[in-house]
Order: C-alpha cells, then sequence, then structure tokens
C-alpha cells in the first residue's frame, strides 16, 4: 500500500445532475497491470481522464508517486504528463498526418532528439506494436486494429512510467482483439510501465489484468487478481463475467 | 472496498437528477443561460489565445499552412465576388446617376464603397463561410476523435497549437484577401461603366481616385482584421468545445458561420462609427 505508484481516494465526479462518479478508491502498484471493467457509461473514461489530469474531480484525489494530480499548475502539469502515454478509444490520430509523423509527434514536441533518433525510436515503436512498412500511410488508410496499435506505439514512443488504455478492443473481432491483447501483455513486459486499461470485453480483461477492478455505480465494487476475480461471490461480477441480459446489474437500470 | 456497492448502487441511476445542479440558487432561462455561457467562453478562449501567442516554440510552417488555406485558396471566390459587387454596383448608380447627370460620379462611387465598406463585409461573409466552418468541422471532429484529448495528454496545449495560428493567418489574410478585392471591385466598375455604358476611359479613372484618400482604404482593412480575428476566434471556439458526435460537428460548423456573419454586421457599424 505504501508503495502504490497512483493512489486514488474518495474521487467523485458528476456532470449536471449525473453523479458519475461516487467515491472512487483505489491502488494501482508499481509495474502492476489494472484492468478495470464495467459497463457502457459506468464511468470508466472519466476515471481515467481523471488520472492523467483531463477532468478535474469534485471531490477527492489523485496521487502519482505521493504528487496530487489536480494540485498541479499548468507548467508543471506539462511536465508532469511526459510520464504518461495515453491510448485512446479509436486511436486519436492525427488524421493530417502520417503514421510517422502520429508516433513522432511526442518526440518532436517533448524531447531534443534529433531526427534521425526520432526515426529510430518511431521504428522502434512500430515493431514493439507489430506494424512495419507502413510508416507513410495516412491514418484513413488503416484498418481500426492497425489504427488503435499506432495508437499504442504513440503512448509508448516516450518509454512513460504509465500506460493508460482507453477501450483498446473494443469494437474489433475476436482474433483482432486477442492479438490486440498479446501486443499489449507483450509491450507492458517490455517496457515495464504501470498500466490501467478500462475495458469492458472480459475475454480481453483477464488477458491482460495482473488484478481486475469492477467500476459500477460509481465505486468500484470487485478488485482482485484474475483467477480469484473469476470465482467471485458476487452476482454483479457474475453476471457480467456471464455476460447475462438479466440480474443484478439490469434490474437497476444500468443495462444503457 | 469489495463490499461497499450494494447500498449505494441503486441510487444513481434512479433519482439524482433533481438534486444537483441548482441548490437553491438564481437560474437564468436557458437561453439566456447559454447566451452567457458562449460570451464566457468566447472571452476564455481569446485570452487563452493571446497569452500563448508570444509563446514559444513558434510554430511558423502551421501558420503558413493555415495562411495557404484562408487566404490563397479564397482567392478565386474574392475575385469573382468583388469583380461583379463593382460591376453591379456601376451599373446600378449609372442608370440612377444619369438621371441627375452626375453619372461622372459613378467612379467615385464605386471605388469608395468597396474601399470603404463592401470589400470588407463582403469578404468577411466568404472567409467565414469557408474558413470559419472548416474551423468549425475540423476542431470539431478532433474534439469528438478524442485528438484535442491526445494533444494535450502529449504535452501539446491544444490553443496554442491549433487555435493561435489559425486566428492569426486569418487575421494577416483577410486584409489581403480585401485589398485584391479592392482593386477587382474597381477594375469591375471600369469595366461596365467604359465598355458598356460608354464613360470616357480617362475621365473615369480620373474619378475614380478624386476623393479617397489613403483613410477610406486603411480603415477597411483595420476592419478586415478585425473580421478576420472574429471569424477565426469564433469558428475556432465553436469546434472546441463541440459535443456530441457527427451531429455535434454538424451544429459547431453551422453555428461557426451563423454566429461569425452576425459577428461582422454588427461588429462593422460600430467600426465604422469609430473610425470614420
Amino acid at each position: 500500500m505504501a508503495d502504490a505508484k497512483i493512489r486514488i481516494r474518495d474521487l467523485h465526479k458528476s456532470f449536471g445532475p449525473k453523479q458519475v462518479l461516487r467515491g472512487i478508491d483505489l491502488d494501482v502498484e508499481r509495474g502492476e497491470s489494472l484492468v478495470v471493467i464495467g459497463g457502457s457509461g459506468s464511468g470508466k473514461s472519466v476515471l481515467l481522464k481523471h488520472v492523467i489530469g483531463l477532468l478535474t474531480p469534485d471531490r477527492g484525489t489523485v496521487e502519482i508517486d505521493g504528487v496530487d494530480v489536480h494540485s498541479l499548475g499548468n507548467r508543471e502539469l506539462v511536465d508532469f504528463r511526459r510520464r504518461f502515454g495515453m491510448a485512446f478509444q479509436e486511436g486519436a490520430l492525427f488524421d493530417s498526418m502520417t503514421v510517422r509523423g502520429n508516433v513522432a509527434f511526442p518526440l518532436v514536441r517533448q524531447t531534443d532528439l534529433s531526427r534521425q533518433e526520432i526515426d529510430a525510436r518511431v521504428d522502434e515503436c512500430l515493431s514493439m506494436v507489430k506494424l512495419e512498412g507502413i510508416s507513410e500511410k495516412l491514418p484513413s488508410q488503416l484498418s481500426g486494429g492497425m489504427r488503435r496499435r499506432v495508437g499504442f506505439a504513440r503512448a509508448i514512443a516516450l518509454e512513460p512510467e504509465i500506460v493508460l488504455f482507453d477501450e483498446p478492443t473494443t469494437g474489433l473481432d475476436p482474433v483482432t482483439t486477442a492479438q490486440i491483447d498479446d501486443v499489449i501483455r507483450e509491450m507492458l513486459d517490455g517496457v515495464d510501465s504501470t498500466a490501467i486499461t478500462i475495458t469492458h470485453d472480459m475475454q480481453s480483461a483477464f488477458r491482460i489484468a495482473d488484478r481486475i477492478g469492477m467500476l459500477y455505480g460509481g465505486k468500484i465494487i470487485a478488485l482482485a487478481p484474475p483467477e480469484e476475480f473469476r470465482r467471485l461471490d458476487d452476482a454483479r461480477v457474475q453476471q457480467f463475467i456471464r455476460g447475462d441480459a438479466s440480474g443484478p446489474l439490469s434490474e437497476l437500470g444500468a443495462a444503457g | 472496498m469489495t463490499a461497499a456497492g450494494k447500498s449505494a448502487a441503486p441510487e444513481p441511476s434512479t433519482e439524482p437528477a433533481p438534486e444537483a445542479p441548482d441548490e437553491g440558487g438564481f437560474r437564468l432561462p436557458a437561453p439566456f443561460e447559454s447566451f452567457f455561457q458562449e460570451v464566457g467562453r468566447f472571452f476564455l478562449l481569446l485570452g487563452r489565445t493571446l497569452a500563448w501567442t508570444p509563446r514559444p516554440p513558434y510554430d511558423w510552417r502551421a501558420l503558413l499552412r493555415q495562411m495557404v488555406k484562408v487566404g490563397v485558396e479564397s482567392i478565386p471566390v474574392i475575385v469573382l465576388t468583388a469583380m461583379f459587387t463593382g460591376a453591379v454596383m456601376a451599373l446600378q448608380t449609372f442608370t440612377t446617376l444619369r438621371r441627375f447627370h452626375a453619372e461622372s460620379y459613378v467612379g467615385s462611387l464605386v471605388a469608395l464603397s468597396m474601399v470603404r465598406e463592401l470589400s470588407s463585409v463582403l469578404g468577411g461573409l466568404i472567409v467565414a463561410g469557408r474558413s470559419g466552418s472548416a474551423m468549425g468541422a475540423e476542431l470539431g471532429t478532433m474534439r469528438v476523435t478524442e485528438q484535442i484529448d491526445a494533444l494535450e495528454v502529449m504535452a501539446t496545449d491544444p490553443v496554442h497549437y491549433l487555435i493561435v495560428p489559425r486566428v492569426w493567418a486569418t487575421t494577416l489574410m483577410l486584409p489581403a484577401l480585401v485589398m485584391l478585392g479592392n482593386a477587382l471591385g474597381i477594375l469591375g466598375g471600369y469595366l461596365v461603366s467604359v465598355v458598356l455604358m460608354g464613360a470616357n476611359p480617362v475621365a473615369y479613372t480620373e474619378n475614380t481616385f478624386q476623393f479617397m484618400d489613403l483613410n477610406d482604404v486603411f480603415s477597411g482593412l483595420i476592419k478586415a482584421a478585425v473580421f478576420g480575428f472574429l471569424i477565426a476566434m469564433i469558428g475556432c471556439q465553436k469546434g472546441y468545445y463541440t459535443t456530441g458526435g457527427a451531429e455535434g460537428v454538424g451544429r459547431s460548423t453551422t453555428r461557426a458561420v451563423v454566429t461569425a456573419s452576425i459577428a461582422i454586421l454588427i461588429s462593422d457599424f460600430f467600426l465604422t462609427k469609430l473610425l470614420f
């Protein structure tokens, strides 16, 4: 507990009348891969955006190595974000730039590396996500799975301490999903970062996670390593794992 | 952590709606609230744009690219608009002024109207339709596809990276377009008067520049710069604050054009009052 890389305490967030987070408490250990699962609209993305300081909480704190993210000024926040890599849902690639331009973007903006060094690092990152020979293509020429992997490459370009994955496999076919999971797993083993992944794909969660947490009703209702998580005696967790249409999750009107 | 859920869980989706935002306070009717919200956002973004402008790194290539997009690519439509506006003005005023035997003033009338008023307002409206809408759509798409979040995450301020070059490119290029419009409007008037109406070319040319002074030209260009600034600020604002997917992008695009056009027409009145 004392050595937690990321420590979230009593995190609350509302959008207008809608209370999305209602007191999240969560620790992520150094080097761990934590997966947060939850239904659509359960506030998973909102949680992630608090960790990286894109959203400000109504109440509660997010600490990285003991530093409160939301107490940082603009300048400090810029430095602070250098330690992060974030892979967005659909990749969020800049569609006016080639794949190379996209992956090089954080390197160009945030380091003093020479052109050759940047090119070398871009190639290295692209090979880590198993995408060679496409660096001169535009994002619109790539498939959904490829776009996401380019997004991963961009996220790890600066060798961040913490990598955040926002629904890395949503909307992909099962085979591509499995490939993406492998890529994530290999990447994390390779760069030795702390990772938070949010997803609603249980298969993926079991493959990527060191620990799985379930977000429901604005709180973390379960948190355990994958094997233990699978056996948890909580009707909501079991319904989510099995993907049943009826059960405690659906009764409470959380189906949307 | 594990067992905390059951008691809290049933509440969220059932009945939180009425309690949160009001807190017993005074609330404006919705249209006013959204009006003040938009105005507030405008000045917020304006402040950030001005604050980021002097800060390095200076992205000259982005500025240049925007100048080409806003300026160079608008040339054909500005050429057409200005020529025909000048031509129509000459046509209209020639037939009217002939009744008073004052047709020798057509040249001055066309030139002064173009330089002081029409070039900048028409140029502004065209650029609002071409570039203001493009900015709304482009930034709006970047917002809904999380590209703006991605910029922020990669330690790049989106205002600095996206809005600053667009705003200054438009502020610089609109006066240039208006200058071109001035020349072509006058040319359009000349062609109609001389070729179609049989005015004396020498007398017409002399008359064109007889009453014009540099102040007329400058005030038109100042107006154009202000319009350019407003168009880009408004277009970027609408795009930057887009919500709601593809539909939201469409809404932002429309609003960018409508708001910018209204801003041009209203500020034109006050600028005219101030400058002349």
